[in-house]
């Protein structure tokens, strides 16, 4: 497979071949690039002309000229500290688990196998599963607390994989020193391992639920409704979010609703990348504070 | 430690001591309360077990239902899917050529794209070029599915039409060629990872025998990481196949039973969004094909999943 002959020739053609690979490399790079630089100016282009104080305080209407993302802006907001609430407690108390109380035994093994599959799962077979469990069979109905529920479980494996990688970072001489004092496994976990692991833990969580603000499938399954007259005002509000008001500008054949579906998308796009840039900032805010 | 001022985990630890009794109550509480939470947390660990019982339980038990009005063998091998029609016919096969072609079509840009990327990467690229490409990838990960719908949609179908005239407003190119660059920094990562796993002392045996360093990475380290890679194909194949919103806006909602790319066809996932929002009753036939479909969409993907999982293990396993 590999010839080695030093004639003139071979090695004339084997420079070429590297410089043709660089090249290639380079076109690579520059694909990568350009699709990202054009999606971006594409949507910007779009929509930048209808992001006026109008389209944030509207609700949707039939005209597109006066539809704005009202509802869908607080219902994402709702949706996001819901599922947050939900699906850190759980989620962290599952890491730790894992990392500090587990036995090394086959159960063990079989939850985390479980979360891996769990992980691959597309997120649409989670909005059947909420659209069965949630909306009926324990009536919560296309609410708010029902897409929260959805959403949880959808995050749940990425938070738990990050909190275990937070939880990592903690040295294991913090543990041996506090139970060598005496304190109990979850006095350790308690005083001891979370305090030092939570910046950690949290940047990463931070990172899984900015996912949870982008998904759309599932909030479609279980039907969070486009058209809504009123806020929210409780879990068992209808309600609508972002993604899926994008959506539902997206497909209509009118033009001037793409306008504001790329609209939406600018808000969506400012919304994610604020929350990696907290995520972001507390890494390097915290990552520098332990003193070992 | 350099200074002696409390820092915070020293003082987590005296807070620890402090709660470390002597006494034989306090003992007795302290250990009840570690019972409590160590149940606790252990519930917690099983959320992820009950979900995916409950995840199979409800496909099987709402498909069960579905089968008892519509054979297996004409569910899996007809050709006509119209569940919504006054003449219906449950062929699921037109809705799996459209998976697979939507999903081969992204295969086919981001699994070339992605090796290469990842070769270039790990294996050429400078320090720089590296800081400047894996953000990008990142950003790219992290775009919402529904913003490349729009794309597809909206930029890249128009786009095509000026080249390919008998390209439809809907259509599984560009659905497919959208799809591909989602999956491409995950093909592109995992890929990268397998290549840096080769160790160096291949690469030096291999220049040292007077390769050249394209003969290296083409004739020695590719191959060697070929487990890792195929992997991250397997991967990138399922995240494709469950991809529901660029399908959902760009493929178009028509269950054709075609391989032809230019023409709107309708994937397992776009085809339950489409029920779902719809007003088709609860219970009725039609309602369970939509758990039907995720059924077979679950065991695809899972057994994909599986795969890549066996495959990467194996590699881990022959590291040399």
């Amino acid at each position: 497979m590999i010839q080695v002959a030093s004639t003139p020739q071979w090695r004339a053609r084997e420079r070429r071949r590297e410089q043709l690979f660089q090249l290639l490399g380079a076109l690579i790079v520059l694909f990568a690039l350009t699709t990202l630089v054009v999606l971006l100016a594409k949507i910007l282009l779009d929509g930048f002309a209808r992001l006026n104080p109008e389209f944030f305080t509207s609700f949707p209407s039939r005209r597109a000229a006066n539809a704005g993302i009202l509802p869908a802006l607080v219902g994402s907001a709702y949706l996001l500290l819901l599922t947050a609430a939900i699906a850190i407690p759980i989620g962290v108390g599952a890491a730790v688990y894992l990392e500090e109380f587990a036995r090394r035994n086959w159960f063990t093994r079989l939850i985390e196998i479980n979360i891996t599959n769990l992980a691959g799962v597309p997120s649409i077979i989670y909005g059947l599963l909420g659209l069965q469990v949630f909306v009926r069979t324990l009536m919560m109905d296309r609410s708010l607390i029902a897409g929260a529920c959805t959403m949880a479980l959808l995050a749940l494996p990425v938070i738990i994989t990050a909190a275990r990688e937070g939880l990592r970072t903690v040295p294991k001489s913090l543990r041996d020193g506090s139970l060598a004092l005496g304190a109990t496994q979850w006095q350790t976990v308690r005083y001891t391992v979370l305090p030092v692991a939570i910046p950690s833990i949290l940047t990463g969580v931070i990172l899984s639920l900015s996912r949870v603000v982008g998904e759309t499938a599932p909030l479609l399954v279980i039907g969070a409704v486009v058209y809504i007259s009123r806020l929210p005002d409780g879990l068992t509000s209808p309600f609508t979010v972002l993604p899926v008001q994008i959506y539902n500008w997206t497909t209509r054949p009118q033009h001037a609703f793409h306008e504001n579906a790329a609209a939406g998308i600018i808000v969506l796009l400012a919304l994610l990348l604020t929350m990696n840039a907290v995520a972001i900032y507390l890494r390097n805010r915290y990552q520098k504070r332990l003193p070992i | 430690m350099p200074n002696h001022a409390p820092t915070e985990v020293g003082v987590a630890y005296s807070r620890a001591v402090v709660q470390v009794g002597v006494s034989s109550r306090n003992r007795r509480r302290v250990r009840l309360e570690e019972r409590i939470v160590r149940g606790f947390l252990f519930l917690c660990a099983l959320v992820g077990v009950l979900t995916t019982f409950a995840i199979v339980a409800i496909l099987f038990t709402e498909s069960l239902g579905f089968f008892e009005q519509v054979s297996v063998w004409e569910f899996l091998t007809g050709t006509v899917w119209t569940p919504t029609f006054a003449n219906k016919s449950f062929g699921v096969l037109p809705l799996v050529t459209g998976t697979l072609l939507t999903s081969l079509i992204a295969l086919v840009l981001a699994g070339p794209v992605g090796l290469l990327t990842a070769v270039y990467l790990s294996e050429y690229a400078s320090p720089r070029v590296r800081r400047v490409v894996k953000p990008i990838l990142e950003v790219l990960a992290g775009i919402p599915t529904v913003v490349y719908g729009y794309f597809a949609l909206t930029f890249l179908t128009p786009l095509l039409q000026r080249f390919i005239p008998a390209l439809e407003g809907f259509n599984a190119l560009s659905a497919g060629l959208v799809m591909g660059v989602m999956i491409l920094p995950t093909i592109a990562s995992l890929s990268e990872d397998a290549l840096y796993a080769v160790p160096n002392s291949l690469r030096y045996a291999s220049l040292a025998l007077g390769a050249t360093r394209f003969q290296t990475v083409w004739g020695v380290v590719v191959p060697a990481a070929m487990s890792g890679v195929s992997a991250s194909f397997l991967l990138g194949v399922s995240r494709a196949i469950g991809e529901t919103m660029i399908v959902a806006i760009a493929a178009g909602q028509q269950p054709n039973f075609t391989f032809n790319p230019l023409i709107a066809v309708e994937t397992m996932t776009a085809y339950i969004v489409r029920i779902t929002m719809g007003d088709t009753p609860h219970g009725s036939v039609e309602y369970r094909t939509i758990f039907a479909v995720g059924l077979l969409l679950f065991f695809i993907t899972l057994l994909l999943n599986l795969a890549s999982e066996m495959v990467r293990r194996r590699y881990r396993g022959a590291r040399v």
